[in-house]
């Protein structure tokens, strides 16, 4: 299997969503996520998230997915955007359980909110944390000020 | 009885494999809830890929899962290699198999040590299995300098040649380890008590197994025959022979067993390889500092699962983005489900049996 | 009365000998199973490490967690310690050596060891902590359900031999150890494997399991303390294979040498036995490890009662 024949099944069924084809992969419209990948799970068997991730492209967000179906040995990279002003986007971890625990990392490193998650907290960094280390504008420089444990007094 | 107690099995516990914490709610002793806590091993690798060099880099990747080191470096080292278009010599293909075979050997004797301890036998197992780790971590000292972070995979190729007397000293560890893996099954696969307490517990289905992307001998002790090596080959795998184990029923003894039968199949490879190794330079070429852009991902079969490295490149000397998919992150998140009615003494064997390790879920 | 006082002074002597011996010998049998030499460098081959651990226990700071019930946690490791000291009184050491030859001597010692599960849940309750508490729970369940089967082999002996004096138990065996009777086999192994499970010994160590619960029941206790807790169960291993040599062994009887050197031997054989088993096998789980007391051995030696029973009195 090739992204092409993926953007080919993708965009016969979901006409009106502006699909890009692109070298590394597919890129999708954030409102059309969802169904693209129930789509995508149930009809074209890709049972396996292997991957959930975003990078800090400075003006936007980018989310990326690794879908993976065993059948027809194919890894997917599925992309979608988000923009800074409004980093919010449809959970999957309804369809994959494994994004559970990806989303939330993806959550506590970015800062991205995924709707309709059953527990979303940070994983990683103190859940009391306000700031959001992986993103670029991220002071990594100077003093900061240590997260308090709750326990400790002071 | 209705009140619920929470005993913390917390950061600091002979048996949670590293800094892990869970959170277990239990009844009288049947767990009724668990919440595992991360990030007491977090020290931001993600972020300081973004901050050196490609090939600064690899120290880092060592200490991911600090018992696979030379697969870990693999693993990355495909990843730019793939994502710059860097050709390996063949000698140094089979010196990466070799040494990620012999380090898949290593680690699955610890899990397997740790695990019989868990189970109560002691110490006795863990000191078997040590003193075969022992021969391996020798040998590898005299390859690259050190015992448990090798640092000897690098992009282009290896960091050095192997020594005189090498293939001698493996061709010796292959018939050695093979006595012991028969001990090994005498002493606990096959011991009443161990079966008693392995046998039926913590059973995680194919279906499950799938949706929440278990990966490694955790995935093909629940009947899938699913291994990176075998059905997407990378570097020469695909010249050597060798089966893939795999358990029938998903419990823990079954993923005891697949590790011990992995072990066997590690050696298969590495004598193969050890037979038919080409001569040649395989020590690296390639400039210390470079740069590139593009996107890549690779995985690899890591003894835990397949470890994924996604690179980000836009033209700097530094990766843009480095995400590590973790194999022991994505198999942690099932332990809820399987612990949930079970004893605090079953939940201890599950957690046991799933072999994580916190340098790798943290990062 | 002064020849009590004596030998009830010797005992203690003995008792503390002993659990500095076994401490020694269990790092050593540890040490060979696992492939490695154990002690080497305190004294010829590790002998004076013994003292060296009890020096250091000694100096070790008396940590009082905080919420302790005061009672409860300041008298178990008594409540440990005493009753297998008393225990010791009735011991056949040799045919003239025995603190005081009771006639209801095995009725004694095992009602005195039954007190130690008061120790240990009074141990688990008091120390204020989660794990301390299932240990002790779980330490007392198991010893309760221990008992039947060990009283019903030890009833099978008292049967055979017609009397319940340690010293009576030996000379019924003049003409041949009662192991040597298959009906006394089959009981002697239930009473190895109830008597493993009372002093909380491998496989039967739920109590203390460290992977599980940090250290079970005495987790919260250190320096003198869990010396104490130490040398109890220490001097518990070695009561039950006393007992084990006195019922099923022939006790001090034995060609050529005195019948001390024999009675020792032959209880520290039994301790070896013991040693072993603990390196080599993992641990039960505590529901398997219930199920087995109730549902198989409680009904193996209650027949087994039976059948030699009507084979006696025929």
């Amino acid at each position: 299997m090739q992204n092409s024949e993926c953007f080919q099944k993708i965009k016969n069924k979901f006409p009106d969503i502006s699909i890009e084809e692109q070298p590394n992969g597919l890129v999708i419209p954030k409102a059309s996520l969802l169904e693209v990948a129930v789509f995508l799970k149930n009809e074209i068997s890709f049972e396996n998230c292997h991957c959930v991730t975003a990078v800090d492209r400075k003006d936007k967000m980018e989310l990326v997915y690794l879908l993976y179906s065993t059948p027809n040995h194919f890894m997917l990279t599925l992309k979608t955007f988000v923009a800074l002003d409004d980093l919010t986007v449809e959970t999957v971890s309804g369809l994959w359980r494994s994004a559970d625990w990806l989303e939330r990392e993806t959550f506590d490193l970015f800062g991205i909110k995924f709707l309709n998650h059953p527990d979303l907290r940070r994983i990683m960094n103190p859940d009391n944390w306000t700031d959001f280390p992986l993103r670029k504008d991220f002071k990594m420089e100077g003093f900061i000020p240590r997260p308090q444990s709750p326990g400790l007094k002071g | 009885m209705g009140e619920l107690m929470t005993i913390n099995m917390g950061p600091q516990h002979p048996s949670t494999h590293g800094v892990l914490y869970l959170e277990l709610k239990v009844d009288g002793e049947i767990v009724v809830d668990c919440k595992p806590h991360l990030g007491y091993l977090h020290r931001g690798i993600e972020k300081i890929a973004e901050n050196r060099t490609y090939t600064q880099f690899i120290p880092y990747t060592d200490r991911l899962d600090y018992l696979a080191s030379m697969n870990n470096n693999l693993c990355y080292c495909m990843a730019v290699e793939k994502l710059l278009n860097i050709a390996v010599p063949d000698r140094a293909q089979y010196l990466r198999v070799i040494v990620a075979e012999l380090n898949r050997v290593i680690s699955h004797l610890v899990a397997i040590g740790t695990f019989a301890q868990d189970l109560g036998a002691y110490a006795t197992p863990l000191f078997y299995a040590f003193r075969d780790r022992e021969k391996i971590v020798e040998l590898f000292d005299s390859i690259c300098g050190n015992r448990l972070t090798y640092n000897y995979v690098r992009i282009g190729g290896v960091s050095a040649d192997i020594p005189a007397g090498t293939e001698q000293y493996i061709k010796d560890f292959i018939a050695y380890e093979r006595k012991q893996l028969i001990d090994y099954n005498e002493l606990l696969t096959y011991n009443v008590i161990f079966l008693a307490r392995s046998k039926k517990i913590g059973i995680l289905s194919k279906e499950v197994a799938l949706n929440y992307s278990i990966t490694g001998p955790m995935l093909r002790a629940s009947g899938v025959k699913w291994d990176v090596r075998k059905d997407e080959p990378y570097g020469v795998y695909n010249k050597f022979d060798f089966d893939i184990p795999v358990g029938l029923n998903g419990d823990s003894w079954d993923r005891f067993k697949v590790k011990l039968e992995e072990i066997e199949q590690s050696l298969r490879i590495v004598e193969q390889a050890i037979g038919s190794i080409p001569e040649g330079n395989p020590v690296s070429k390639v400039n210390r500092v470079f740069r590139g852009t593009g996107e890549a991902y690779v995985r690899t079969e890591n003894p835990r699962g397949e470890l994924g490295f996604y690179l980000v490149a836009e033209g700097g000397v530094n990766p843009y983005r480095c995400k590590i998919r973790s194999p022991s992150f994505s198999n942690l998140g099932v332990l809820p489900e399987l612990i949930r009615g079970l004893n605090i003494s079953d939940a201890v064997c599950v957690l046991g049996s799933l072999d994580i390790v916190m340098g790798e879920i943290d990062r | 009365m002064s020849t009590v006082l004596l030998k009830g002074l010797g005992c203690l002597g003995f008792i503390a000998f002993s659990a500095m011996f076994l401490i020694w010998l269990e790092r050593k049998v540890s040490a060979k199973i696992q492939n490695r030499m154990g002690p080497m460098l305190t004294g010829f081959h590790g002998t004076l490490q013994p003292i060296a651990d009890t020096i250091k226990l000694l100096l070790k700071e008396d940590i009082v967690p905080k919420g302790v019930d005061f009672l409860s946690w300041w008298l178990a490791p008594f409540f440990v310690t005493v009753p297998v000291v008393m225990a010791f009184l009735v011991i056949p050491f040799s045919s003239k050596w025995i603190a005081l030859d009771l006639n209801v001597g095995v009725l004694y010692i095992c009602s005195v060891t039954s007190i130690c599960v008061l120790g240990i849940f009074m141990a688990g309750w008091g120390s204020n902590n989660k794990y301390s508490l299932l240990g002790g729970m779980r330490s007392a369940a198991q010893i309760i359900s221990y008992e039947v089967p060990l009283l019903l082999s030890v009833l099978l002996v008292v049967m055979q031999s017609g009397t319940m004096s340690m010293q009576g138990i030996i000379h019924a065996q003049d003409h041949g150890w009662f192991i040597l009777k298959p009906h006394l086999f089959l009981a002697f192994l239930i009473y190895s494997i109830s008597a493993t499970a009372e002093c909380n010994r491998v496989p039967f160590d739920i109590p203390e399991a460290e992977s599980e619960l940090v250290a079970g029941y005495h987790t919260e206790y250190s320096g003198m303390k869990f010396a104490m807790f130490f040398v109890a169960e220490y001097t518990n291993m070695f009561i039950i294979s006393a007992i084990a040599t006195t019922l099923f062994f022939g006790g001090w009887h034995g060609p050529f040498l005195p019948g001390l050197v024999w009675f020792l031997l032959k209880s520290y054989g039994f301790i070896f036995f013991l040693m072993w088993m603990r390196w080599t096998l993992p641990r039960v789980r505590m529901d398997q490890m219930m199920s087995f007391a109730w549902k198989f051995l409680t009904p193996i030696a209650l027949l087994n009662l039976l059948i030699s029973g009507w084979f006696m009195v025929r």
